[in-house]
């Protein structure tokens, strides 16, 4: 028993002697780390993903506190994180919009036509050595899940025969990018409402034989944009991003329904009576002539024409014009 | 056995590193550049001597008093850990670029072999205070001198025309046991 005693008290001891003498060592040689770094430590998301290029959310926070990374270093933190280091750094943001990745392709069982069927190995890659995989279409997604098996965020599933991203778990860390052999994946604004969901450079009438829904190369979004957002290349429309209102009008025209839209959430503009002082700027502004009204007299959107661009929105020096989404419209209207 | 006989024996013919297996781990991956070599090998020195002197204080003074020899592996790296820290805290203030170049392999020391090796062989080889100290600085200069050459060695290496099949680890494996057969020839000196 005594030695027991002995043995803990004279260890318990030491402990606590080099215990007390590495804690004076600690103030004595202490070094003035930048705050800063932790910090914006602090306001990373702290996934380590390494989507930034650096060795984890440390790296890049010593990156962004030495100031050889801008704030926006992180993709996956998106704006909120941005704005966050950006007053830690005492720097502005620069308005990061959240990217979300997308399958451009919508080639599902029923669309597009397969050419042989493929037996091997249930991966993208192993697939796309057999003669391109099993796809009529060498362009469109083969649907056996590479993406999903390196996606760390359980974001993407695989439903009749495509990958679906869910843009609500996406965190733009750009994994699924890099591992698709067809290179099908794009990263696309979050807020992006109107996608062209089809990748192949193919001819017109290759295309067709292939799939249903594919781009045709018509170019008739092209013509119909009234911002001049569609864009034209190797045989594939492709939306400018930075142009694009949402508007819609090319998902409409679009023959083959190659590019989709969310028109749920489609806006109309409404003009408040009270503000509107008739002075026919967004009557100008509308590519679509679907504001009427005279000068000095109160305006009105003819709401079967309204595409939802927000061109007079933007534009009307009152601030009268406000969006509001289709399903709310009818409910003011009720209320009035 | 005098105090010069030790010193050259824990020096070249024991040389820690070449002929008795131990501290294999910074020497292998603190050893691609000459300078943090340098650093390493300081910084070993340093803990090697204090730890001896502080475990061998502690052998006598607390150990052998109360009967508690069986303690002795836990206490040893008991002080050796807090030495370890307390280098660690020296050269972040003192060298932040030596800090940064010795990385992971300065908190390693805790768990280097050659160091708790030391304590424990100065016990059993029944040196007193003074000669434990010498052989600890001895063998952690034989270290420095090994690791050092190493570093010099590898630093050609890094320019030579090395086989694709031995380029990176392999040659250096392999350049560390060339080194080792040099060492034996020190055999016989004493």
């Amino acid at each position: 028993m005594n030695s027991i005693v002995t043995a803990v008290v004279s260890l318990s001891g030491l402990g606590l002697v080099f215990g007390a003498g590495l804690a004076v060592a600690a103030k004595v040689f202490a070094v003035e780390v930048d705050p800063k770094v932790e910090e914006v430590r602090g306001a990373l998301p702290g996934a380590n993903c390494g989507a930034c290029g650096f060795p984890g959310c440390d790296g890049l926070a010593s990156a962004i506190a030495s100031g050889s990374a801008p704030v926006n270093g992180c993709p996956v933190g998106g704006a909120v994180s941005a704005e966050r280091i950006a007053e830690i750094m005492g720097a502005t943001a620069g308005g990061v919009e959240k990217q979300v990745a997308r399958v451009t392709c919508g080639g599902t069982r029923c669309n597009a036509f397969e050419k042989f069927e493929y037996a091997g190995i249930q991966d993208c890659k192993a697939a796309a050595l057999v003669s391109g995989g099993s796809k009529a279409c060498s362009y469109g997604c083969m649907g056996l899940g590479t993406c999903v098996s390196v996606c760390q965020f359980d974001a993407i599933d695989i439903i009749d025969g495509i990958a679906v991203i869910n843009p609500e778990k996406c965190t733009s860390c750009e994994r699924c990018v890099t591992e698709c052999p067809k290179a099908v994946i794009k990263m696309v604004p979050y807020e992006q409402k109107v996608v062209v969901d089809c990748n192949s450079k193919e001819f017109g009438k290759d295309v067709k034989v292939k799939c249903t829904v594919g781009c045709i190369g018509c170019q008739i979004c092209v013509k119909a944009c009234p911002f001049g957002a569609m864009e034209f290349e190797n045989n594939l429309a492709t939306i400018n991003y930075e142009k694009c209102t949402n508007c819609m009008i090319c998902a409409e025209k679009c023959p083959t329904k190659a590019i989709w839209a969310d028109f749920a959430s489609r806006k109309k503009a409404y003009i408040h009576d009270e503000k509107c002082i008739g002075c026919t700027i967004c009557k100008k502004q509308c590519p679509v002539d679907a504001i009427e009204g005279e000068l000095k007299a109160k305006h009105t959107i003819i709401e079967d024409k309204c595409i939802g661009c927000e061109a007079c929105a933007k534009k009307c020096p009152k601030d009268a014009i406000e969006m509001i989404q289709t399903s709310k419209i009818e409910s003011k209207n009720l209320l009035n | 056995m005098s105090i010069f006989t030790i010193l050259l024996s824990s020096i070249l013919v024991n040389n820690f590193v070449m002929s008795r297996f131990l501290g294999i781990c910074p020497f292998l991956g603190v050893s691609k550049q000459v300078e943090t070599a340098v650093g390493m090998g300081a910084a070993v020195t340093f803990v090697m001597a204090i730890a001896s002197a502080a475990t061998y204080v502690a052998q006598v003074s607390i150990l052998d008093k109360f009967g508690l020899e069986y303690m002795q592996t836990i206490v040893f790296i008991l002080i050796i850990a807090a030495l370890v820290q307390l280098v660690e805290l020296f050269v972040k203030k003192a060298s932040p670029t030596l800090y940064q170049a010795l990385g992971v392999y300065l908190p390693l020391i805790t768990t280097n072999c050659a160091v708790l090796g030391i304590a424990i062989m100065n016990i059993q080889m029944e040196l007193n205070l003074l000669e434990s100290v010498v052989h600890a600085v001895g063998a952690a200069l034989g270290f420095t001198l090994a690791i050092v050459l190493f570093a010099g060695i590898r630093e050609r290496l890094a320019l030579a025309d090395v086989p694709e099949a031995f380029q990176g680890f392999p040659v250096a494996l392999i350049t560390a046991g060339l080194m080792s057969i040099a060492f034996l020839g020190f055999t016989g000196l004493i």
